[in-house]
Parts: C-alpha cells; sequence; structure tokens
C-alpha cells in the first residue's frame, strides 16, 4: 500500500505546479489549465483523506468540484473567445489597461 | 428534503427559482419590451426580501446540518436583498444608456445574489465553497457585460482568473480542514476540535487557505489588486452592487466560520490578521490619495473599509469581545451600504456614455447645476471619512471600540492615522463639486436620483438612532452547535 | 434630564426658574416676531418680560418672610461624571432674593428709559434694527444675571457670570461702526472682554481648587468643607479666595482690572446704567459676600480684599476729578464706590456691602440715566442750533464733555434735580440713602482698620468734590455752547424712570435703617455670623462734614473763584500741575498695562505665527502630506496591470502567512 502521505505530497505538488503556471504562463489558455490543476490537486487530498479515514462523504465532494470546474470552464472560456475578438490574442501581460 | 428544510434556505429559493424564470422569460420578450425585466427582478427582489422578513427569529439548521438559518444569517440576507433591489434601481437606466440593455443582467444579479446568500447560511465547508462559486461566476460575467469595451472584458478576465485562483487556494483549504478533523460541517470541525483529534498542521494550513480565499473576496492586502482594475473596469452599477454585496457575504462568512468553528487557533492567527488589516487600511487609504478616477478612488475606499472591518474582526477569539466583533461588523455594513450606494449612483448619473465623465475634474461645479446629486455625494464622502451625523461615524466608533475592547490600540491608531489622511482624498471630491467652477450635466432619470437621494437620506438620517440600529445588529445572533 | 422636585420645597419656591425663563421669553420673542412687529413691540415685549421677572422676584421675597431659610430648588440634572454632580439648581435666600429684586427692578425701570433712549437713537442715527437688537441683548443679560443671582452651585453662577461678561461686550460694542476710526467702540468692547477674561481665569483656578479639595461645586458642601481645610492646609484655602478675588477686580472692576470700565462707556447709556453701574459690576461683590464663609476662615484673605477695595475706591476717585466726559465721571466713581463695597465685604461687614450695592443701584442708575437725558437734550440742542447752518464741524461735537455744558438747570430742570437728588446721595448727604449705606460701611471700618476709614473718608471727600464739581459745570454757571442753550427737557418715557430712581435713592435709607435694621435682620438669615449694627453718631456726623466740606469746595472753586464761561477754557485745578496731568491722564495706567503686557505679548504672539506656525508647524504637516503621496504613488508602480504579477502578490502573501505559522508552531 502506498502510504497516504505520497498522496498528499503529489496534491502539493501539482498544487504548487498549477499555481507556477498561473504565474509563469503567458497564454491565458494555458493559465487556464493551470487552474484545473490546482482543483484537481484539491480533489487529489480530498480522496486521500476520504481514503485514509474511510468516510465517503468526501469522495463526493469531488464530484462538486468537478461541477464547479466546469461552469468555470463553461465561462472561462467565453470570456477568451470575447477578448480574442477584440484584441486578436489571448496574452493576457497585454490586457493591461487598467493599472495604477 | 423536508418542508423545514426548505424554509431554511427559502429566500434564496425564490430568489434562484425566480432568476431562473426571467432567463426563460427573457427568450419570450420582444427587444423593445426588455426593460420590464429591472421591473420582474425588483419584484422578485422584494419577493424575497419579505420571506426573509417573515422568517426572522428563527433558528434552525437543515439539509442535515449543511445550512443554517439564524438572525445572522436574517440580518445578512436583508442587506443582501436591499442591496439587490438598490442594483436594481442604479441599472435601470444606466444599461439602456450604455446599450447593454440586456435581461441576463438583472437574472443573472438575482442568481449571484441568491449564492450569496446560501453562503452566509452555509454551515459546511463545501456549501461555503459552492455557494462562493455560485455568486462569483455571474459576477466575472457580469463584469464583462459590456462588449466591445476593452476595460470592460479585461476586468472580466482578471476578476475570473484571480477569482479562480483564490478559490482553489480557498478549496485546498478545505481539504486540508477536512484532512485535519474528518469534516466539513462546522459542527463537526467544533466537536473535532474540541475532543482534540486534530492534526494541527493540516489545521493551520486550512485555516490559512481559507482565510486568503475569504481576504481575496473582501479585497484585504495583499490580495486586493483585482479590485481596482474590477471595479474601474465594470459597468459602474454592476460595480456599485459588487463593492457592497460581496463585501457583506464574504465578511459573513468569515465572521460565521471564524467565530464557530475557529476560536482556538485565534491566538495564532490574530497576529496575521492584524498584519493583514494594518496593510490594507494603509495601503487602501495611501493608495487612494493618488487617484483621479472616481471609481477607482471608491474602489480604493472600499479595500480600506475592508481594513477597519478586519480590524474589529482580528479579537475574535476573546469570547465577549467576538460579539461586539459582529454586532459592529454587521452595523458598518449598513453604513458602508447606504454610502455606497449613494455614491455609486451620483457616479453613474455624471458618467457619459462614451465612458467620460469618470475622473474626478469631471465632477467640477456639480452642485450648481444638480445640488441634489452633490449633496447626496458629499454626505457619502463625509459617511465614508467616519463625520458625524453620519452612520459611517457611527460605524467607525464601533469598530474602533471593539478592536481597544480586544486591547488592539496600536491596530486602533493605524486606524484613526489613516482615517484622517482619508479626509483628503474625499474631501477633494466635496470640494472639486463645490467649490470649482464648472458646469458638469448629470442624468436626471429618476431611479438613479431617486437611489442617490434615499441612500444618503438614509446615511444621514438613520445615524440618529446609532443605539437601535446596533441592538438589531446585536440580535443577529450565532447559532452554534 | 429633569430632576424631580422635592416635595418639601414650598411652592412659592418652585417659581423661581422663571426669573429666568421671563427674560429669555422676551428674547426669544424679540428675536422672532420683533422686525415685523416694530419698536413698540420690541420695548414693550422686554420691558413687560423685566416687570414678569421681577414680579416673580417679589412673590419669592413675601415667601421668604414666611420661610425665611430659603430653599434650593433643583431644576436640570447638568454634569455627571462618576461622583462630581453639578445641577442647575436655583438658590432661594435673602441674599439671592435681594439682588434678584434689585437686579429686576432698577433693571425695568432702565428697560423703560432704554425704550425712549433707543428711539431717539434710532431717530438720530438710522438703522431700525438696532432696536429690536438691543432689547434681545438686554433682556439676555437679565436672562444671565438671574442665572447668576441665583445659583444654587459656583459653576452656575460661572455659567451667569460668563453670560454676562458675553452681554457686556455685545452691549458696548453696540454702535460697532462708530467710535474713533470707526473702530474704537468694538475695541472697547473687546478689552473689556479680554480684561474680564483674565479675571474669569483667576475665578476658574479658585473653582478647579474647590473642585480639587471638597469634591463639590455647590454652595452648601463647599462652606460645609470649608472649615476641614481650613484647619488642615489652610494656604489652599488662601490661594482659592485670592483667585476668587482676582475674579471679583475682573467683573467688579477693581486694582488691577478696572481699566475696562471707563472704555465701557462707549456703549449706550442705558448700557452704562444697567450693566456697569447697577448690576453686572456689582456681581463680584454678590460672590464675596456669598462666599463670606470662605472668606471669613482666612484672615489675610480678607485683609487683601479689604485693602485693594480701599485702595480702588481712592484711586478711582482722584482720577474721576479730572475727567471732562460726563460719563467717564460717573464710570470711575462707580469704580471708586465698588471699592467701598468690595473693602466692606473684606472687612467682614457684607450686610454694609449688600446695602451700599442695593442704595447704590438706585443712585448711580439715577446719576447714569440723567446723564443720558442731559446728553440727549445736547444733542437736540445741537441738532436744533445748528439745523439752519451746515457747519462742519457737526461731527467734533462732543455731546458728553461738559465743557459744551452749563447753565442746564433752568432748560431741564427735572433732569437737574433728580441728579441733584442722586449727587447728594453719592456724595452721603443725610438723609438720602448714600448716607446711611456709606455711614456703615465707614462705621465698620472705623471699629477695627483704623487706616482703612482715613483711606474711605479722604476718598467721600473727593467723591462729594467730584460730584460738585461735576453739578456745577453740568447745570450751573453760564451757558457754554449755542447747544446748551438750545436743549430742553426730554420726554415723560425718559423722565419718568429718573423720578422713580430718585425717590428709591431719596427713601432708599429706610432699607437697613438704625433701628429697625430691616436689611440686617434680612440678611441674618443667609449670613452667618453678622455683628449686630449699631448706629454711631460720631460717625455720621463726621461723613456728613466731610461731605459738606467736599460739596462746598467744588462750589467755591467752580461756581465762585473762576467759573467757567467758555468751553475752551481750561480747568481751575491745571494749577496743580504734575497732579492735575496725572488725573487727568488716568495716571497712565492703560499706558503701563500696554507696554508691559499687551506690547511683549503681541510680539510674542508675531513670533508663533511666523516662524512657528507657518514655518514649523506647516511644514511639519506639509511634509507629512508630501510624505504620503510620494508612498502612493510608489506603491501604485505595484499595480501595473499585469495579471501574473497580481496572481504574484497573492502567492506571497499565502506564502508569508504559511512560514509566519510554521515558524510560529
Amino acid at each position: 500500500m502506498v502510504p497516504a502521505s505520497y498522496y498528499l505530497i503529489l496534491s502539493v505538488v501539482l498544487f504548487v505546479l498549477g499555481a507556477l503556471g498561473v504565474l509563469l504562463r503567458r497564454n491565458a489558455l494555458v493559465v487556464f489549465m493551470s487552474l484545473e490543476m490546482m482543483f484537481n490537486a484539491s480533489n487529489l487530498a480530498f480522496i486521500t483523506f476520504a481514503r485514509m479515514y474511510n468516510a465517503l462523504s468526501a469522495q463526493v465532494v469531488v464530484f462538486f468540484v468537478m461541477t464547479v470546474a466546469a461552469a468555470e470552464v463553461a465561462i472561462g472560456l467565453a470570456l477568451m473567445v470575447e477578448i480574442f475578438r477584440s484584441k486578436r490574442s489571448v496574452d493576457i501581460d497585454q490586457m493591461n489597461t487598467l493599472k495604477g | 428534503m423536508t418542508l423545514s428544510d426548505f424554509l431554511t434556505l427559502l429566500p434564496a429559493i425564490v430568489l434562484l427559482a425566480w432568476g431562473v424564470i426571467m432567463l426563460v422569460v427573457d427568450l419570450f420578450l420582444p427587444t423593445n419590451r426588455k426593460g420590464i425585466t429591472p421591473l420582474l427582478s425588483g419584484i422578485g427582489a422584494a419577493a424575497g426580501l419579505g420571506v426573509n422578513f417573515a422568517l426572522t427569529g428563527y433558528s434552525q439548521t437543515g439539509f442535515n446540518g449543511m445550512v443554517v438559518l439564524d438572525g445572522f444569517a436574517s440580518f445578512t440576507n436583508t442587506l443582501l436583498l436591499i442591496s439587490s433591489l438598490f442594483a436594481i434601481m442604479l441599472s435601470y437606466d444606466y444599461m439602456r444608456r450604455m446599450n447593454i440593455e440586456r435581461s441576463e443582467c438583472c437574472a443573472l444579479m438575482l442568481i449571484s445574489t441568491a449564492g450569496m446568500m446560501i453562503m452566509v447560511q452555509a454551515y459546511d465547508l463545501i456549501v461555503l465553497f459552492l455557494a462562493l462559486e455560485l455568486f462569483s461566476i455571474p459576477l466575472y460575467v457580469m463584469s464583462g457585460l459590456v462588449r466591445g469595451k476593452i476595460s470592460s472584458e479585461e476586468a472580466a478576465l482578471k476578476y475570473f482568473l484571480l477569482g479562480a485562483f483564490s478559490s482553489a487556494f480557498l478549496l485546498y483549504g478545505v481539504a486540508f480542514l477536512y484532512g485535519a478533523t474528518m469534516h466539513t460541517n462546522l459542527a463537526g470541525i467544533v466537536s473535532a476540535i474540541q475532543g482534540g483529534a486534530v492534526q494541527t498542521v493540516f489545521l493551520m494550513l486550512g485555516v490559512a487557505l481559507l482565510l486568503v480565499g475569504l481576504a481575496f473576496k473582501l479585497a484585504v492586502v495583499p490580495f486586493h489588486s483585482w479590485a481596482p482594475d474590477v471595479y474601474q473596469g465594470a459597468p459602474t452599477p454592476v460595480t456599485g452592487w459588487m463593492s457592497v454585496s460581496v463585501k457583506i457575504a464574504a465578511l459573513a462568512a468569515l465572521l460565521r466560520v471564524f467565530v464557530i468553528a475557529f476560536p482556538s487557533v485565534a491566538a495564532q492567527i490574530s497576529p496575521v490578521l492584524g498584519v493583514l488589516a494594518a496593510l490594507t487600511m494603509i495601503v487602501g487609504n495611501v493608495l487612494a490619495l493618488v487617484q483621479t478616477d472616481i471609481k477607482r478612488l471608491l474602489a480604493y475606499s472600499s479595500i480600506a473599509s475592508a481594513g477597519y472591518l478586519l480590524m474589529a474582526f482580528v479579537p475574535y477569539g476573546q469570547g465577549e469581545v467576538a460579539s461586539d466583533s459582529i454586532a459592529a461588523g454587521l452595523f458598518y455594513m449598513i453604513g458602508y451600504l447606504f454610502a455606497s450606494f449613494a455614491a455609486w449612483a451620483v457616479v453613474a448619473a455624471v458618467e457619459k456614455e462614451d465612458g467620460k465623465g469618470l475622473q474626478i475634474a469631471d465632477y467640477a461645479g456639480l452642485a450648481r447645476r444638480h445640488p441634489w446629486l452633490a449633496v447626496a455625494m458629499m454626505i457619502a464622502m463625509v459617511s465614508y471619512i467616519g463625520v458625524p451625523p453620519t452612520l459611517g461615524f457611527w460605524g467607525k466608533f464601533y469598530l474602533f471600540r471593539t478592536a481597544l475592547e480586544g486591547g488592539l490600540v496600536w491596530l486602533a491608531l493605524i486606524g484613526l492615522l489613516t482615517s484622517l489622511f482619508s479626509a483628503y482624498y474625499y474631501l477633494r471630491v466635496v470640494v472639486v463639486m463645490f467649490m470649482q467652477p464648472g458646469e458638469t450635466e448629470a442624468r436626471r432619470e429618476v431611479w438613479v436620483n431617486l437611489l442617490a437621494v434615499v441612500s444618503a437620506g438614509a446615511t444621514l438620517l438613520l445615524a440618529f438612532i446609532p443605539w437601535q440600529l446596533l441592538d438589531l445588529a446585536s440580535t443577529a445572533f450565532l447559532r452554534f452547535p | 434630564m429633569p430632576l424631580s422636585t422635592a416635595n418639601e420645597i414650598l411652592p412659592a419656591f418652585q417659581a423661581v426658574p422663571w426669573v429666568v425663563f421671563f427674560p429669555l421669553i422676551g428674547l426669544i420673542l424679540n428675536l422672532l416676531f420683533g422686525k415685523r412687529f416694530g419698536e413698540k413691540f420690541s420695548g414693550a415685549v422686554a420691558s413687560l418680560a423685566t416687570l414678569a421677572s421681577f414680579g416673580v422676584a417679589l412673590s419669592l421675597f413675601f415667601a421668604l418672610q414666611a420661610h425665611p431659610e430659603g430653599a434650593s430648588v433643583p431644576f436640570l440634572q447638568w454634569i455627571q461624571v462618576g461622583d462630581f454632580v453639578v445641577n442647575w439648581a436655583f438658590r432661594v435666600d435673602t441674599l439671592s432674593v435681594t439682588m434678584m429684586l434689585v437686579v429686576s427692578g432698577v433693571g425695568l425701570l432702565i428697560h423703560i428709559y432704554a425704550t425712549g433712549y433707543m428711539h431717539e437713537d434710532v431717530r438720530h442715527n438710522g438703522d431700525p434694527g438696532r432696536y429690536r437688537r438691543f432689547f434681545v441683548y438686554f433682556n439676555l443679560f437679565i436672562a444671565m444675571m438671574m442665572i447668576l443671582v441665583s445659583a444654587d452651585n459656583y459653576l452656575m453662577l460661572f455659567v451667569g457670570w460668563e453670560g454676562v461678561g458675553l452681554c457686556s461686550y455685545l452691549l458696548i460694542g453696540f454702535w460697532f461702526e462708530k467710535g474713533k476710526d470707526g473702530i474704537a467702540n468694538a475695541q472697547a468692547a473687546k478689552k473689556a472682554f479680554i480684561v474680564n477674561r483674565v479675571g474669569d481665569f483667576g475665578l476658574l483656578i479658585a473653582l478647579f481648587l474647590m473642585f480639587q479639595h471638597f469634591g463639590t461645586l455647590e454652595f452648601a458642601g463647599v462652606f460645609e468643607q470649608a472649615p476641614v481645610l481650613a484647619a488642615a492646609t489652610p494656604g489652599v484655602l488662601l490661594a482659592m479666595t485670592l483667585f476668587m478675588l482676582l475674579g471679583v477686580t475682573g467683573k467688579s472692576a477693581q486694582i488691577p482690572l478696572y481699566v475696562w470700565l471707563p472704555d465701557a462707556m462707549a456703549g449706550p447709556t442705558p448700557v452704562s446704567a444697567l450693566i456697569h453701574a447697577a448690576t453686572m459690576v456689582t456681581a463680584g461683590v454678590y460672590l464675596v459676600v456669598r462666599s463670606t464663609p470662605l472668606y471669613s476662615l482666612v484672615p489675610e484673605a480678607q485683609t487683601v480684599v479689604m485693602w485693594v477695595g480701599a485702595l480702588t475706591a481712592f484711586f478711582a476717585a482722584t482720577i474721576a476729578i479730572a475727567q471732562f466726559d460726563i460719563k467717564r465721571v460717573l464710570a470711575y466713581s462707580t469704580i471708586s464706590q465698588l471699592g467701598f463695597m468690595v473693602a466692606a465685604a473684606g472687612m467682614g461687614a457684607g450686610v454694609a456691602a449688600m446695602f451700599h450695592l442695593t442704595t447704590h443701584a438706585f443712585f448711580k442708575a439715577l446719576l447714569f440715566l440723567a446723564a443720558g437725558s442731559v446728553i440727549l437734550g445736547i444733542e437736540a440742542g445741537h441738532a436744533r442750533a445748528h439745523a439752519h447752518t451746515d457747519e462742519h464741524g457737526h461731527d467734533d461735537f462732543d455731546p458728553q464733555d461738559m465743557r459744551n455744558m452749563g447753565g442746564l438747570k433752568d432748560r431741564m430742570p427735572l433732569t437737574f434735580w433728580v441728579y441733584l437728588i442722586g449727587a447728594l446721595a453719592l456724595s452721603g448727604i443725610a438723609p438720602l440713602s448714600g448716607f446711611f449705606s456709606k455711614d456703615e460701611i465707614l462705621h465698620a471700618a472705623e471699629k477695627d482698620h483704623l487706616a482703612i476709614f482715613w483711606i474711605l473718608l479722604i476718598t467721600a471727600f473727593l467723591t462729594a468734590f467730584y460730584m460738585g464739581r461735576q453739578l456745577v459745570m453740568v447745570f450751573g454757571g453760564t451757558v457754554r455752547t449755542r447747544a446748551a442753550g438750545a436743549a430742553r427737557e426730554n420726554s415723560a418715557i425718559i423722565t419718568l424712570p429718573l423720578v422713580g430712581l430718585a425717590i428709591l435713592s431719596a427713601l432708599g435709607g429706610l432699607l437697613n435703617f438704625p433701628g429697625s435694621w430691616g436689611l440686617e435682620h434680612w440678611l441674618e438669615h443667609t449670613l452667618e455670623g453678622i455683628q449686630p449694627s449699631e448706629f454711631a453718631p460720631l460717625t455720621a456726623l463726621i461723613s456728613v462734614l466731610v461731605a459738606l466740606g467736599g460739596l462746598g469746595l467744588a462750589y467755591a472753586i467752580y461756581a465762585v473763584i473762576q467759573p467757567l464761561t467758555d468751553y475752551r477754557q481750561p480747568d481751575p485745578l491745571t494749577r496743580l500741575g504734575v497732579l492735575w496731568r496725572g488725573m487727568a491722564n488716568k495716571w497712565k495706567v492703560d499706558e503701563l498695562y500696554h507696554a508691559i503686557i499687551v506690547r511683549p505679548y503681541e510680539a510674542l504672539a508675531h513670533f508663533l505665527a511666523s516662524p512657528v506656525d507657518q514655518g514649523v508647524i506647516d511644514a511639519v504637516s506639509g511634509g507629512l502630506a508630501w510624505l504620503s503621496v510620494r508612498a502612493g504613488e510608489g506603491l501604485r508602480v505595484v499595480q501595473n496591470g499585469i495579471l501574473r504579477s497580481y496572481a504574484l502578490l497573492i502567492v506571497l502573501g499565502v506564502a508569508a502567512i504559511l512560514s509566519y505559522l510554521i515558524w510560529m508552531r
């Protein structure tokens, strides 16, 4: 049996990677993917804990999270499409008209 | 799902159902009759308000202890519903004028308000997360409602990405809390912590990340960066509504979760909260000094307000102070609500179609042509500074008193000094309106002007009965498991 | 929060708040409706309000006949901080009711006089709105003075004290646009206020000491605890009484703070009569008499009070001799007579002081009002005499300069006779009221303080002298200007109050007539430890002879030896050389104060204004503002509009919080 702590470490790694992705990538779609990775890191954490405590409730949580993530995908992509129409690019560093 | 469960969430359900129905009704409305939707949504909000009033005084949990109905929830729901009513008044003319008249806006607002109400009533961290997402997503959409205007789209994207980012932190925090206590339900968490069977590392981690997620919504430094840009880019009514409702919801969630579930970690968390509050007050006020755009100015001002609220929240762990904390926070939100809507109504009235009319200099001489609007703005500004006889004064007074009760003299001092600084940028607006020459035009539309006058009037008149209002805020009792 | 009235207080006593409220109602009515209903309304309302106040005081007087111990009537709870309680309560006892009767009675007569006087003023100088303003201030003064005398504690007394000070300022500067260079009247008002402030400072220190050592400011409480303090630390009580004396010298125009009173003559004559002769200036005397239980415990303080009073009396009398302005003579005379009263109070002869206060109110008010009548007559005469010519010397003509008068006996007979009665009363000629009251003071002095007796006796001589001089210069001899020649008697509304006051001046002695000692028995109930008075025929005879001597000398010099026939002629006493110049220049006290106090103070103010305020303080606040704006612009750089940096900020925040929490574990 793989110790649960390994899964937790993996979850942390995934989370950190996702955060780094948000910080370092300029393409909005990639940023979005990194966000999804962060959500999935939490999912992994939930499942690990559910396994650790032999509880079912946390596994159900994963479904909720996935639903929410899907809703966010819908919104996010719609926003990106709209921006692409105006600016012909999805480079988030170019979105800096509002500042100060 | 019993009737009692249904009743627990009835106001939110009413609003949700109404919002969804309106989305459907919108399909069948001809394009030139879209003006009915604000009216319909207003009725919906009023219905929600009525249901909420009918349910005051109840104290029960619902859906297996996942949501709760108590005085606190009733009180904050009232504030949220009043806020949405005001927002509808605010958006009525604006949407039509800026060619973004779409019924989605009102329907989304209702749904979002429902989400906020559920979050305030949440007794389970997952429900909290879901509700948070429920109210945030429509906000992302509403921020970007002005198609073709790059600032609006940019605001929406920034809000979305950063909002999702912080939601991920929040969710991770919930995960760790689950790992620490084996429960996501507040009741379960409380019993687990009292039982002593918790992993402190996970607990602290979870609490910290949860705090980060909620602090983002509350626009606390250093999680505030989205606020100025989003407030500036989003359409004015949406911003006005957001600045009030999201703060109320986030504060309420923060209060509920931390006071019920985490009083035991207060000793470790308090310094963190203190530093956050201090930073927020300082950064919010100092940055507002150098703003020229009125929407950005109000954004930083709301960041500063979050700082004051947090200041009163810092001593939440000391038993007697906690209830004072809650009462002071809720009381301040009342004043903040009225003052904000007065200010935002004036901003909406003065704004021009092409996005002009948003600089402070554009307010020059407003008092000459539109004395009512100018006075309303002045009352709002004065309330923000915290000068009697406005509600803002009493709000700040109670916040400071709570902070001092908690022994945080240094924080109260910072709060006082920054309040002093803030007088500059608030009064600058007043000076420009009253003493500089100019002929500013503003919309003479009835709902906006009515909102400005009613809100400002409430700020002024309610200030004469602060003790009754504070008593009311104190009746917002938290139901403990 | 109104206090519940105690059941055992007599219903008649409970009417006492109305002495304050009738004048207040009067002034509010005048404020609201005065403009609409005109002069007659304003004057009538104000006078009726005072009459009502007098009526209440009279009813209290009769009630006290049956219950002479009086009562404290609580009215409002005012201050309650911890153990310190100060309420607005009214003290009804023989002393306060005496003052109430004097204030409202004399005040009533002066109000009636003022309706006519101010009518003439508006007729001559225009601006009808003034009339209403005058009576608003006048009623306000009565209300404030009533608060002062009816106070149950030192703090309410102080409220009234300040209130009458304010009214004094408002009324002295009533013609604020007149006076030399268009500003002299306003400056006189300012001087009165500021000098009084110095005195008030002393009174406040005394109150603070009382609070510190007694914990209460009520008369009853203070007097009860005073003996204990006197036994323990008499120095504190001495300080208390001396600081209180400072306040008294301010309000009652004694040395060293008397300098405002002569300048206060810039106000209209009814103001001079009411405030600066009969009532406000006597507040200090009232305070000392009221505080007798305190002063009697500190003999050193009593000595100081006595000497201050006596020296002031003498000093002022010398100045009065050399003045030419008819009101200035009376002003210095007032200071001198106040000195008599203060000296009497210092000697412990409270009854004598109050007696003289009352009689002085009668005859000094009479003299001022009669002087006002004279001035009106001269002004009217001047207008009449120059009606057919347009002389440009119009503005230089001073209707108050006695050198411009003369021979008015035949032209203004009524005024002359009442003036004569007043002057004789002031000089202390039997059987007028002044004789009895002054004699009592002299007798009290003679018994224990011989030096004071001699000073006061000489002052009495000088008093008679300057009054005689004034009588001859104004009414006797030849007419010196055309204005005086054309003067006529004034209307009844002006002359009737004069007659009333003349009667009071003549018969006032009956108040404390030897044998019946009415006032003494009356005041005994409030002031403890009064020695029974006796009538000493020898002292009486000496004082009458001295007065006659003064009058006679004045008549001799001014009517016989060197009568003044021309207004440019110098005064016969000029041959006294340096002495005369000193007296005429008020011994240059004002100039002295200006040099040693005012000039250094102005220099300090200039210094603090320019280098300190503008240089340092403004620089600091300006610097702070600059700093915060710089900070704002610096922080702005962080908000660079780039999403990733915002996200970085969030991550840094999280990292900081987590590392702190982990490090703290």
